[in-house]
């Protein structure tokens, strides 16, 4: 997993107090959600833009709806 | 100068003022609506910084935080707040421009407690660890292969630190006046574990041990640490790990009750002025409010943790555009997560007070546990180290003041034992009037 980390990614974020570690999103996403250890969730916060349909199914998958994805591109006058 | 239009003001760009903003628009408010940033980034997420991006796993710029709404706002970023006018109802900012508002919302968080120039702090080789840049800056410095890292503080940020270093295998002493690692926020019994995963991976834990000066070579680069002993410590890169301040030195003149301890709040979120009357018009949220916790007899706290940024900025959120006859109470149970020598580390409540621990599954020794804190008989927070599953039910047991401990026997024991958690006294007495307690995640 390599985040492209710059313009034209994704941005997610999983609210790793409400996780627990199902790891539904690392069998829907293999390549952008991994468990380490025996429940400790990494995941790249930055995906190429063609992952989305993948990271969608992920985030439907989550039985605790640990993991948000930015929808809609950025609004307002941003640097 | 002529004040640029009302609205609301959010300042603070991080995951509080998004996160705040967000609520803002989701709740209703149509009006104009502006965040401040000192940093020149859109809002980021900061738990991925001493962990995957120290480790080299994730790009220091990789973890801005996806907006969830639209924010239809105007961004000042790179400029912090330097004042705060109440009457004028008016924020400057350091490029000199001035903002009005008709509400404010105070999300400025807390700056990384910095080593004292006087004693050291000035020289190059030492780093602290709060936003993306620091993240970025140590990550290079740890590239170029350090003879001798210190990590001056054994707490969150310095455990997790210590723990990707050991992992690029470098060199790594952690230093800490407590007996144990993590023992402000867990207490020695829990900490030992951790010093146990410390000396495993390779690093040198120095409990007991107070740094009281840094000194240089002829360049200025820092050579080694001076102890409260007289003796010295070989280190060419160090990390003060020192816990947090709260960011409200721009608060200074506008008589609210602030100070480095945080914001004062109501039950609502709004500021207090220094008379302790509430503020119809600022509201404040995250690592900067001090506020009522219900929870634990309305005690003054400051929790710096994701979930209470989130949570907690919603709330306000919603209070700022709700009447003066609606103004909802926070209620709020505390939780934060951390990640270090492969193990998952989450906590839910507060621990300040406890006056026993009990593990109810699984053993210290196999670091696979849950322990609960229990205080005057009652059960006031739970951790779990690999054992995330297990939590919520217990978060229940904490919501409803259950008796401690919650359970009397488990099936991997015929009764649950009751230990001394083991904080330090000053710690133990927290029940005692004290200012402030501030939480770290």
């Amino acid at each position: 997993m390599k985040s492209v980390g710059r313009a034209g990614a994704l941005r997610v974020v999983v609210d790793l107090n409400r996780c627990q570690g199902y790891a539904q999103c690392c069998y829907v996403a293999p390549d952008d959600f991994a468990l380490r250890g025996h429940e400790i969730l990494f995941y790249d916060p930055a995906p190429a833009a063609a992952r989305r349909g993948t990271i969608e199914r992920a985030v439907q998958a989550c039985p605790v709806r640990a993991i948000s994805l930015q929808a809609a591109p950025d609004d307002g006058e941003a640097p | 100068m002529t004040p640029e239009p009302a609205g609301i003001v959010v300042v603070g760009a991080s995951l509080a003022g998004l996160r705040g903003a967000e609520a803002l628009r989701r709740g209703g408010y149509d009006g104009p609506l502006t965040l401040v940033g000192a940093e020149p980034h859109r809002p980021y997420d900061r738990p991925p910084l001493s962990k995957h991006v120290l480790a080299g796993a994730l790009e220091a710029d990789a973890t801005r935080l996806p907006e969830l709404t639209s924010l239809r706002a105007r961004w000042r970023l790179g400029s912090a707040a330097v004042a705060l006018d109440r009457a004028a109802r008016t924020v400057r900012l350091a490029d000199g421009s001035v903002l009005a508002y008709d509400k404010l919302l105070v999300a400025t968080g807390a700056q990384a407690r910095p080593w004292p120039a006087e004693t050291g702090g000035d020289l190059a080789g030492i780093h602290t660890l709060r936003g993306r840049d620091d993240a970025r800056t140590l990550r290079t410095a740890l590239v170029a292969g350090p003879r001798h890292v210190l990590i001056v503080g054994a707490g969150l940020i310095g455990c997790e630190a210590a723990s990707c270093l050991r992992d690029l295998g470098l060199p790594v002493t952690l230093a800490d006046p407590h007996p144990a690692p993590l023992a402000n926020s867990f207490g020695t019994f829990v900490g030992g574990v951790i010093a146990g995963c410390l000396r495993d991976a390779g690093a040198v834990f120095r409990p007991g041990t107070q740094v009281k000066a840094f000194e240089g070579d002829a360049a200025g680069r820092v050579v080694r640490a001076r102890l409260a002993d007289g003796s010295a410590l070989e280190a060419d890169l160090v990390i003060a790990a020192l816990g947090a301040v709260r960011a409200t030195g721009w608060l200074r003149r506008a008589d609210l009750m602030a100070d480095p301890g945080g914001l004062t709040c109501d039950a609502a979120c709004r500021a207090r002025a220094a008379d302790g009357t509430a503020c119809p018009d600022i509201y404040a949220a995250g690592d900067v409010a001090r506020w009522p916790i219900p929870l634990y007899e309305g005690r003054l706290v400051c929790v710096e943790h994701w979930g209470n940024a989130v949570e907690q900025a919603s709330h306000a959120a919603r209070n700022m555009l709700a009447g003066p006859g609606d103004q909802r109470p926070y209620t709020h149970l505390p939780a934060f997560w951390s990640s270090q020598f492969g193990i998952n580390i989450k906590l839910v409540g507060l621990t300040a007070g406890a006056d026993s621990v009990a593990v109810v599954q699984g053993s210290r020794a196999s670091r696979r546990f849950l322990a609960v804190y229990g205080q005057a008989g009652r059960s006031i927070a739970a951790l779990s180290f690999d054992q995330a599953r297990w939590l919520p039910a217990y978060a229940g047991a904490i919501l409803a003041g259950a008796a401690f401990p919650p359970i009397l026997d488990a099936t991997d024991q015929p009764r649950i034992e009751r230990a001394d958690p083991g904080f330090s006294p000053s710690r133990a007495s927290a029940s005692a009037p004290r200012p402030v307690e501030v939480f770290h995640a």
